[in-house]
């Protein structure tokens, strides 16, 4: 499989919301490309009649009561935040005027 | 002093909660400075809950064995009112305005929580230097790591800063630092204990289980946090048993499997000879031990580097400088770059190589190719698990390939590193439990052997443990810090 392309490594950092700059992309990029060879192993294995387990112990769907109870206080959980104005967080403005 | 003898001699009314609970915060006044176990120290709320546990217990009205046992717990669990760091500048401010369901139960039995044990950043890696403010020390050699991720908690333990310990284990984060520190170390069974509360890495590996000193407070420990909790979802609505009924001491009529894929190529050949004399001494005990093949077990690491990132990646989405944490002080009236630069200052670097595996693997076009093709084999690998189950009780292995290594000694080398849990990550990829228990020492560091169970099936693990553990000393020896 070809190596990822440092275009690629950006892509990627964008799509992972890392704004990271040259030299942590290249470290990245290196790194990234020593683990993917290291993947190519399970291409040994022939899965095609094989399902999927993306949960190790089988489980039904679970279903609780539609039933209320208490929840936090908004004092308590606006308490954590890094900029915050009486009951809301604070962030830059995401619509247009 | 092990957690049992605390409960017998606060019963024997030779000791108090309060007394006990001293002792350990002298002793972390003590070594601390050396070992480095704790991210925060609680003293006051300990002693506050030491004080409340011995009222209780002189009414009678103690709720549970381990009321007034002082207990460590890992960063990565949610106390109400105290940090929750992760070992991450991302978590540095965070105070959680509630408790993870096992801090509750350890707060509602009274156990005395001295402090917050220090960790791998958000319990990636195996050493516990991953950790942005620390480095914890291994108490039987201080120049060596502690393993991890939960290097705190068995560092704690080992040093006698806490009777016992929780931690979490995605690939081995429990049972590798138990096994490097010379203590037990137990990953339930997928489900068995709740994760609410339990800041994720990997939802489908990730399990609360405890550290102790010896297999019977590892059963107490077990008995005070499993069962079903309808806040996690995934917790299982299985009985759960009184564990310590079944250290009986005997392991007659049970059969054990050895996973030659687990003693062979990359096992330190003394590690190997420490855990084939255990293997030798319970099968002269009465435990009918031999080989089975379980050719993919091989294939574990790959599969583990694809699911762990993949989920990583979208775990850790959440952490974006709005609701809680760390925000970076760039001025920006983008929202995007907000997000981008809080997650590229807030994480540290093998966190950032492990969002960015993950969002790769699952990216448009590769999908297929990694994710999808892991998620196969890790059905052929729980087949392997599976058809062992079927014939052996318990499968038995070393639990690292190698004892504790020099601090910086694999910092540089992110493959040789992840070499450290080749034996623990199948047990996580099958949802199955497995404990470490101590069998010996190579140059004056313990050595672990993984006792590994079907799910649901922790009694066994623990009635082999306590019996191997009854024939030796290993448990009883204490590192001269």
């Amino acid at each position: 499989m070809a190596e990822i392309s440092p275009e690629e490594v950006q892509h990627v950092a964008d799509l992972a919301r890392l704004a990271l700059p040259p030299e942590e992309l290249a470290r990245v990029g290196r790194e990234l490309n020593r683990i993917l060879v290291y993947f190519q192993e399970l291409q040994e294995l022939n899965t095609d009649d094989v399902a999927i387990t993306s949960h190790a112990v089988a489980m039904e769907n679970v279903y609780r009561e539609d039933s209320s109870r208490p929840s936090l206080p908004v004092e308590e959980v606006i308490a954590n935040a890094p900029d915050s104005a009486e009951v809301f967080f604070r962030v830059p403005r995401i619509v247009d005027k | 002093m092990t957690a049992h003898e605390v409960t017998e001699q606060i019963a024997a009314g030779q000791l108090s909660a309060q007394e006990a609970t001293e002792a350990c915060l002298s002793r972390i006044e003590a070594v601390e400075g050396q070992v480095n176990s704790f991210v925060t120290v609680t003293p006051q709320h300990a002693r506050e809950q030491a004080a409340q546990a011995d009222q209780k217990i002189a009414a009678g009205e103690a709720s549970n064995t381990l009321t007034g046992v002082a207990i460590g717990i890992k960063e990565v669990m949610c106390t109400e009112g105290l940090p929750s760091t992760c070992s991450s500048k991302m978590l540095e401010s965070f105070v959680p305005p509630y408790d993870a369901t096992v801090v509750e139960c350890s707060r509602d039995a009274l156990l005395p929580m001295v402090g917050k044990t220090n960790m791998d950043e958000f319990a990636m890696g195996s050493s516990t230097e991953n950790s942005a403010f620390q480095v914890t020390r291994n108490p039987w050699n201080l120049d060596c790591v502690p393993g991890g991720s939960s290097g705190g908690s068995a560092a704690a333990v080992a040093a006698g800063e806490a009777f016992v310990a929780l931690g979490s284990d995605t690939g081995g984060s429990i049972r590798q630092p138990a096994a490097l520190c010379g203590i037990v170390g137990l990953k339930p069974t997928y489900g068995r204990v709740s994760r609410y509360g339990l800041i994720a890495y990997a939802s489908s590996l990730d399990q609360i289980g405890p550290l102790t000193k010896d297999v019977t407070d590892c059963a107490l420990v077990m008995n005070l946090i499993s069962g079903h909790d309808p806040l996690d979802a995934t917790s299982a609505e299985v009985p759960v048993p009184d564990y310590t009924q079944h250290l009986t001491g005997s392991v007659d009529g049970l059969k054990a499997g050895v996973p030659v894929q687990l003693l062979g190529e990359g096992i330190d050949p003394q590690v190997r000879d420490c855990v084939q004399a255990a293997i030798d001494q319970l099968q002269d005990m009465g435990l009918e031990c031999e080989e089975v093949q379980m050719p993919h077990i091989d294939y574990s690491l790959p599969v583990y580097y694809i699911i762990a990132p993949a989920e990583c990646s979208s775990n850790l989405a959440r952490f974006d400088g709005v609701r809680y944490g760390y925000r970076t002080p760039t001025e920006t009236d983008d929202i995007n770059e907000l997000f981008s630069h809080t997650r590229a200052e807030g994480f540290g670097p093998e966190v950032r190589l492990r969002i960015m595996l993950g969002t790769y693997t699952l990216s448009a076009g590769y999908y297929d190719a990694y994710y999808l093709k892991a998620l196969k084999v890790r059905t052929l690998i729980k087949r392997d698990f599976d058809q062992a189950f079927a014939k052996y009780d318990v499968l038995l292995s070393p639990t690292s390939p190698t004892v504790a290594f020099k601090i910086g000694e694999r910092a540089d080398d992110p493959l040789a590193m992840k070499l450290a849990d080749i034996c623990t990550i199948p047990v996580n990829l099958a949802g199955i439990p497995a404990i470490s228990i101590p069998c010996g020492f190579v140059e004056g560091l313990p050595v672990g052997l993984q006792i590994m169970a079907g799910p649901f099936a922790e009694e066994k693990i623990l009635q082999v443990a306590y019996a191997y553990e009854q024939a030796n000393n290993w448990h009883k020896q204490r590192p001269a810090l």
